[in-house]
């Protein structure tokens, strides 16, 4: 299925390849290249691309472009997803992925391809598994190993390779039994012009960090279970459980994995956190236009909106920006025209405000279009849908764990036209 | 494909001959050579390292190495040095050795060869990471001349007692596909197998594999269709999503469409039209039912729709899509809208199909249609997708929000983004008509944007709108006309004038007026334009010729002497056409209703309408074009294809047992028949239409139900006395003469079965011929044989003992010569590793140097079965126990590298002997399967029992230790060569294409001289057969005769031959296993020399 896998840093140069089958020279690239500098964004490349001999299938992320080489018909979406993985994988051993990073590692980036690979299709994409194989690099093991001369290759397969629990490992260990989940949940809305919402959904995951002794089994059930419209679990949750009493029971994998993520029904009204009052203008002949923007808590529970940041694309007629933030920082970047607004936190007493104005090019028109804010923001403590975890029972195993239920709202994909 | 790889070397070659030369020649220090020459000094001390005795040393240089073919550097040339260490104890070495040898084989064929023996040691490892790993890499050398030890490990793996070695053995399945597609059919075999192996983990890659070599084959998922959909949910995700491309793919052959009921309603017409005609006939028949089986596909993969990974959900949607009821299709789109939310690439994907999908089915994503929106922060190409997917959302109801919606995107300053929204505005205006009128005014309003983009791709969809209703629009026209002045997007300019000509009549004002501003103009316009403005003073002239005469021809002048031979060619044309001259015939009288010809209105439509010939979540679709191994979805078929192929009954695994069970009746065991392929063909031809049941259908021989065989039994069996049964009976007479004396041990079997006595096992086991025998009713016997006679098909039938104690001879005598045409290899049981493989290099490649390819080779039964027995144990030497033993030659059940053999142990003491079995200990090396331990022999009693021996291709004798309670006899079985083998039936061509293979040192001949009783061709095949179990060739030429088989462990190819040439006789015998073939050319020279019977 995969042939192979070309690394293409921001600048466009190979840094790895890998092969599967038989060698593919990497001047099939020169169409990605192709395809690269036709776009104008780096997200605008076509993300299947075909040549006439090979299919190329890229995946952007950390400014790294995965560029995978396809010989036959394959749903792309299987190799995308697996690509993501790789991703999610080198995150989770190195910590950060970038070119730096996958550089310095060169042999377990290799060892690792070479595990979740076999003639291009995936063998071993389970993190556990990989980490029973091939254990992560830190800086101790470095030291050991080249001391006892150890190596960081495991020699026996993985037990979950073969069990029916996959994702965990056998023999779990630890001293202090633990079982973390964060309720995180996102609000995707579009603001239009006169501030009526267009469109507003509510979109959670439960990302859970277990570290229990053995092999626990846990239910956990909601207080409203009702509200989720659409879900998808992790491998582990017993969907037949799911479907007759909506409640979550699984054997959870060891360490961070993703729960669950659902979204909530669309017949709920989406409470929308923030307003946004806005005042940006151009004047047809003068080369300055007036910039207002002022951000007030609307509906919150009562809870604080913290973290907030502000970024709008300004037109490219504008030459720079001369603003006053009432608080916070701003930076304007006269290349990308990128403002940004690093408000932080939201006090209902003293609104923040950005007020100034914009210099224009000099005898250029009046840009017709006016940009559009997106907002960031937190809300600790709050799962805005209204969601309530209601129990974790854990069974099979005699210790009683800690256990903790954090709540979050933040914005997702959050714009104000206008 | 060997060709490539040999260019492929020789570039290489040239390229490290390049780098040599380079190397040597002296460089002066420039900036290059310097580095360069560093680089080829660490070289050297990476190959110091390598060959030092640390492993951390080499472990380094091995790291160092990786960073290289990670660089994408060549780092080939460390080759032999790496090489050697691919027997490193240290882990982490070997894996870091495996890659590179993965990477470099193919270019280094040669000394890759080296390592190969290291693999296949490690293939025999107790550790099955180890196992599979060697596996792994054997399989990932392309280099070709180790296809054959590819196969043999292959196959080995593919009965390991680790699912995890099985799943690699499946992946190693489509690695030699590809290196060597000739091995298909062998291929075919062990997917077979695998497909059968209940372990998930082994289900998603042998699907895979499937898919990949051979998909054709969809009748090897019948009886795995099944477990597949039960097993489905357990699969790791990747697996998943091959196994629901393949069902879906089998689904749509093996049920009708379910969607008869809303077929009417169906937006494709011919679809529709064809359906409902079905329909019609259908509902007079029966209403739709759907089959259980594909219900429970459906129900299986409903599950996946909560899958985290977005492939696994996409394969469940193009399922549902492709298979599920019309009504049933919601389900899809939360999932679909859910995978929104993921990255970049996913979501381009998924807008894809969904806006296939929104073509057809509006009403699906209609509630959903708000998560479409465009937000400014989605990449272009995302944009268009979902504006393409609004704009097939779009109706009456909701078709002024989305304009609106559409408002704001043409103020995008992403400008390509605002064009197609340009266009999609132009969709909806002439999709709904309401909303026509808005849409035109809203782009006329555009025109006046500042932005050339939005200007000219308006004035292009406003032309094109304008076509659809002309008559109305003359403001418009005129509108346009007075932006003209400004408008610099050549298309646009061609668009206006191209209305202005076509309409002139509407304004014929103004037209003249533009056109006198072109020719002023003219030359400075683009080519696009200028051919416009020579169409435009074409029309006026037609129209208009007082005020525009002299414009055209100043205009037709300058287009005379433009640079572009387009213009020059179409002012050439358009002046003879218009301008009348003696010259211009009668064409010129008709330049008006040429160029005034009213045109039809372009249609303006999805560019996702033809996507739908594509399978929805493929390579293909998100193209638009077929990609290269795109399997195409069939269309329903019109009725469905039997059923009960599907039908899987749990098979009772053989026993393994020779014991006898002494005064046990079978109950109700009787014979039953089982047609054969070929059987149930030539039956069908000579019978005609005898019996109802057996006339209906060939399908139905492939699938015919128990029952219905049972009551097409009793049917014959009844009315015996028709015709064509005789005709049957002298046919099964000719082929039991043919076969006589295997066949008649069968029937005298199968008559006492039939009888309903109650028989001991072990005596009807000494009956027949049949190795397989012991403990199995005939019954079973069938069904096993059937299952593995070759023709795949013939393996949906298990057949179910049967009750019924009613079958005449007539149906035995079937039995008689369908048993005959046994074959077996068996299935689920592990067959014990065999060393056949040599582990010295050397015989290795001496075996490779020519690859037998017996695609074409069809395992059959022997053609003759000796009864004489051997002596393995005295009674004397035994203390009254004495053993015989014989070859039954048939392929045995324990293993398929084994020799079955029977053994009749008989006591002629005067007390019982107890516990006799075979020791565990053997002293030589060959693997053997043991009879199960005797627990008690009565005096004077005896009993058969069966076993299995590995000889390896070897005559050496397999001794063994016969136990009894007290004591322990040494015995030996010394095979003579010809019980080494099996005999196969190829086609006479395929006998001399291989023979032609075979040459040289793999050929022996002799000549003798036969004595006169020999010469006839019947004797010459019964003494060949009696010697070595081979099969009989059909032979074209009188005077020469065709054996074939082929050796029991390697499965090696025998071919022997014998021409007769009055009094002289050439044998000549063609295989592989040299020592085989002089020792078999031997005895066969002596027994065709010799004047016995």
């Amino acid at each position: 299925m995969i042939h192979s896998l070309f690394l293409v840093n921001a600048s466009g140069d190979i840094f790895l390849e890998k092969h599967w089958k038989s060698v593919v020279s990497r001047s099939v690239c020169d169409y990605f290249f192709e395809a690269l500098e036709r776009a104008t964004e780096p997200e605008n490349v076509p993300p299947v691309i075909s040549t006439p001999h090979h299919y190329l299938i890229n995946v952007l992320r950390h400014r790294i472009y995965f560029v995978a080489v396809i010989q036959s018909e394959v749903p792309p979406l299987f190799v995308i997803e697996f690509l993501h993985r790789v991703v999610d994988t080198f995150q989770d051993y190195f910590g950060v992925c970038t070119e730096a990073a996958i550089k310095d590692n060169v042999v377990v980036v290799y060892e690792l391809l070479e595990e979740m690979l076999d003639n291009g299709f995936p063998l071993a994409t389970e993190s556990n598994i990989l980490k029973e194989l091939i254990k992560p690099p830190t800086i101790l093991r470095t030291v050991v190993n080249t001391i006892t001369g150890s190596t960081n290759v495991g020699e026996q397969l993985p037990t979950g390779q073969l069990s029916v629990v996959p994702w965990r490992r056998t023999g779990v260990k630890y001293t202090n039994n633990e079982a973390y989940f964060d309720v995180i949940e996102e609000i995707d809305a579009i603001i239009d012009k006169s501030g009526s919402t267009i469109t507003a959904e509510i979109q959670g995951v439960i990302d859970a960090c277990v570290k229990l002794t053995g092999m626990p089994d846990l239910t956990l059930s909601f207080m409203n279970p009702r509200l989720l419209d659409d879900v998808s679990f992790h491998p582990c949750v017993r969907f037949k459980r799911w479907e007759a009493e909506r409640i979550l029971s699984f054997i959870p994998p060891d360490g961070n994995f993703r729960l669950l993520s659902y979204h909530v029904s669309s017949q709920n009204l989406v409470a929308i956190p923030v307003y946004v009052k806005h005042n940006i203008s151009f004047r047809e002949g003068s080369s300055q236009g007036r910039f207002e923007l002022t951000l007030g808590p609307k509906q919150t529970m009562g809870k604080a909106v913290e973290s907030v940041l502000v970024s709008s694309q300004l037109p490219r007629g504008v030459l720079n920006a001369n603003l006053n933030p009432s608080q916070g920082t701003y930076t304007f970047d006269p290349v990308t025209k990128l403002l940004s607004w690093d408000v932080g936190k939201i006090n209902p007493q003293k609104l923040p405000s950005l007020k100034g104005s914009m210099s224009l090019q000099a005898g250029a028109s009046k840009p017709d279009e006016n940009p559009t804010i997106n907002i960031q923001l937190k809300i600790q403590q709050l799962a805005i849908s209204g969601l309530k975890v209601n129990r974790l029972d854990m069974y099979g195993e005699k210790y009683k764990p800690f256990k903790g239920i954090k709540y979050m709202t933040k914005a997702g994909k959050f714009q104000v036209r206008t | 494909m060997s060709n490539n790889n040999v260019s492929y070397n020789e570039q290489v070659s040239l390229e490290s001959g390049v780098d040599a030369a380079q190397e040597n020649s002296s460089i002066p220090a420039s900036v290059s050579g310097g580095l360069f020459s560093a680089d080829y000094k660490k070289n050297e001390d990476l190959k110091e390292m390598l060959e030092s005795n640390k492993d951390s040393q080499k472990l380094e240089a091995m790291k160092r190495i990786v960073g290289l073919i990670a660089k994408g550097k060549n780092a080939s040339e460390l080759f032999p040095a790496v090489v050697k260490n691919v027997a490193s104890k240290n882990i982490e070495l070997k894996k870091l050795v495996y890659v590179y040898l993965v990477r470099y084989a193919e270019e280094q064929q040669d000394l890759a060869l080296l390592s190969i023996s290291t693999f296949q040691r490690a293939l025999k490892d107790p550790n099955q990471l180890i196992r599979a790993s060697a596996l792994r890499v054997l399989s990932s050398i392309r280099v070709p001349i180790i296809v054959p030890i590819m196969m043999l490990s292959i196959k080995e793996a593919s009965t390991d007692l680790s699912p995890y070695v099985r799943k690699t053995a499946a992946h190693a399945i489509q690695k030699l596909y590809s290196l060597d597609p000739d091995q298909k059919e062998h291929l075919i075999e062990v997917i077979e197998k695998l497909l059968k192996d209940k372990s998930t983990l082994v289900a998603g890659s042998v699907v895979m594999a499937f898919e990949e070599v051979c998909p054709e084959r969809i009748d090897l998922i019948h009886k795995n269709y099944r477990k597949l959909c039960n097993l489905l949910v357990d699969v790791e995700e990747w697996g998943q999503v091959v196994i629901i491309h393949m069902l879906t793919r089998y689904a749509r052959t093996q049920f009708v469409s379910p969607w008869r009921e809303d077929a009417v309603f169906d937006e494709n017409s011919e679809k529709a039209f064809y359906d409902s005609e079905e329909e019609r006939k259908v509902e007079q028949v029966k209403p739709y039912i759907m089959d259980p089986d594909h219900r429970l596909l459906l129900r299986n993969t409903k599950p996946l729709f909560q899958s985290r990974n977005t492939a696994v959900v996409m394969a469940v949607s193009q399922l549902y899509w492709h298979l599920a009821p019309k009504h049933e299709l919601n389900i899809i789109t939360k999932s679909l809208v859910r995978l929104l939310r993921s990255h970049r690439e996913v979501q381009f994907i998924v807008l894809q199909n969904i806006a296939t999908m929104s073509i057809q089915r509006k009403g699906m994503f209609e509630p959903f249609m708000k998560s479409f929106y465009v937000r400014s922060t989605d990449a272009t190409h995302i944009k268009i997708l979902k504006l393409e997917i609004l704009t097939n959302l779009a109706n009456e109801a909701n078709i002024s929000t989305i304009l609106r919606e559409f408002q704001t995107y043409v103020k995008s300053q992403d400008k390509a983004f605002a064009a197609a929204t340009i266009q999609a505005i132009g969709r909806c205006a002439t999709d709904i008509s309401e909303v026509t009128d808005t849409c035109l005014n809203g782009l006329v309003l555009l025109l006046s944007n500042r932005d050339e983009t939005v200007v000219a791709e308006s004035v292009v969809v406003i032309k094109k709108l304008l076509q659809t209703q002309p008559s109305q629009h003359s403001d418009i026209i005129k509108h346009m006309a007075k932006l003209f002045d400004n408008i610099t997007v050549s298309m646009a300019r061609a668009s206006i004038l191209w209305l202005m000509g076509e309409y002139c009549e509407h304004v014929p004002k103004i037209a003249p007026d533009v056109l006198r501003k072109m020719a002023k103009t003219f030359t400075s316009e683009e080519d696009i334009v200028k051919l416009q403005t020579v169409n435009l003073a074409a029309k006026l002239y037609l129209t208009n010729s007082k005020q525009t005469k002299l414009l055209t021809q100043y205009i037709l002048n300058l287009g005379k002497y433009d640079q572009n031979y387009d213009i020059r060619d179409r002012t050439r044309f358009i002046r003879q056409l218009i301008v009348p001259n003696e010259k211009s015939g009668a064409l010129s009288k008709y330049a008006r209703r040429i160029l005034m010809a009213p045109k039809p209105a372009p249609v303006l439509q999805s560019a996702f309408k033809d996507r739908d010939r594509f399978q929805l979540g493929t390579l293909s679709h998100t193209l638009n074009s077929q990609a290269i191994g795109y399997l195409e979805l069939s269309d329903w078929p019109a009725v469905a294809p039997d059923q009960s192929v599907r039908i899987v009954e749990v098979v009772e695994p053989v026993k393994e047992t020779g014991a006898p069970v002494h005064g046990k009746s079978k109950p109700g065991k009787s014979s039953e028949k089982f047609y054969s392929d070929s059987e149930e063909e030539e039956e069908e031809e000579e019978e005609g239409s005898s019996s109802e049941d057996s006339s209906s259908s060939s399908e139905e021989s492939e699938s015919e139900s128990e029952s219905e065989e049972n009551s097409d039994d009793s049917n014959k069996s009844s009315s015996s006395q028709s015709d064509s049964e005789k005709k049957k009976k002298t046919l099964k007479n000719k082929k039991l003469q043919q076969q006589k004396p295997d066949g008649k041990d069968r029937k005298q079997k199968n008559g006492n079965a039939v009888k309903g006595e109650s028989r001991s096992e072990s005596e009807s086991a000494s009956e027949s011929s049949s190795s397989e025998s012991s403990s199995e009713s005939g019954s079973e016997l069938d069904s096993d044989s059937d299952s593995d006679s070759g023709t795949d098909q013939k393996k949906n039938t298990r057949s179910k003992p049967v009750q019924s104690t009613l079958v005449t001879k007539q149906v035995e005598k079937k039995e008689v010569s369908l048993l005959d045409l046994d074959d077996f290899s068996p299935a689920a049981v592990p067959s014990p590793k065999s060393s056949i493989l040599s582990p010295s290099l050397l015989s290795d490649l001496q075996g490779l140097s020519i690859s037998p390819t017996q695609s074409a080779l069809q395992a059959s039964s022997p053609v003759f079965v000796p009864e004489t027995s051997h002596e393995l144990l005295h009674r004397m030497t035994g203390k009254g126990l004495s053993a015989q033993y014989r070859f039954t030659r048939q392929p045995c059940i324990y293993g398929n590298s084994m020799v079955s053999l029977q053994l009749t142990l008989s006591n002629s003491s005067d007390q019982a002997l107890e516990n006799i079995h075979i020791s565990e200990k053997s002293s030589t090396g060959q693997n053997i399967h043991r009879f199960n331990a005797i627990e008690r022999l009565e005096p004077q009693a005896s009993v058969t029992v069966s076993m299995g021996v590995d000889f390896n291709d070897s005559t050496q004798a397999a001794n063994f230790q016969l136990c009894t309670k007290e004591d322990e006899f040494s015995v030996s079985i010394q095979p003579a060569v010809g019980e080494l083998l099996l005999p196969i039936t190829v086609s006479e061509a395929d006998f001399s294409k291989e023979q032609g293979k075979l040459l040289g040192m793999n050929e022996s001949s002799a000549t003798i001289t036969m004595t006169p009783e020999n010469v006839s061709s019947q004797s010459v095949n019964r003494k060949v057969v009696s010697v070595a179990n081979l099969g009989v060739i059909p032979s074209s030429q009188e005077n020469i005769h065709r054996f074939a088989g082929k050796t029991v462990s390697s499965g090696c190819l025998v071919l022997v031959s014998v021409a007769l040439k009055d009094p002289d006789a050439v044998i000549t015998i063609n295989t592989e296993r040299t020592v085989m073939g002089s020792m078999l050319l031997r005895q066969l020279k002596t027994a065709l020399t010799n004047s016995d019977p």
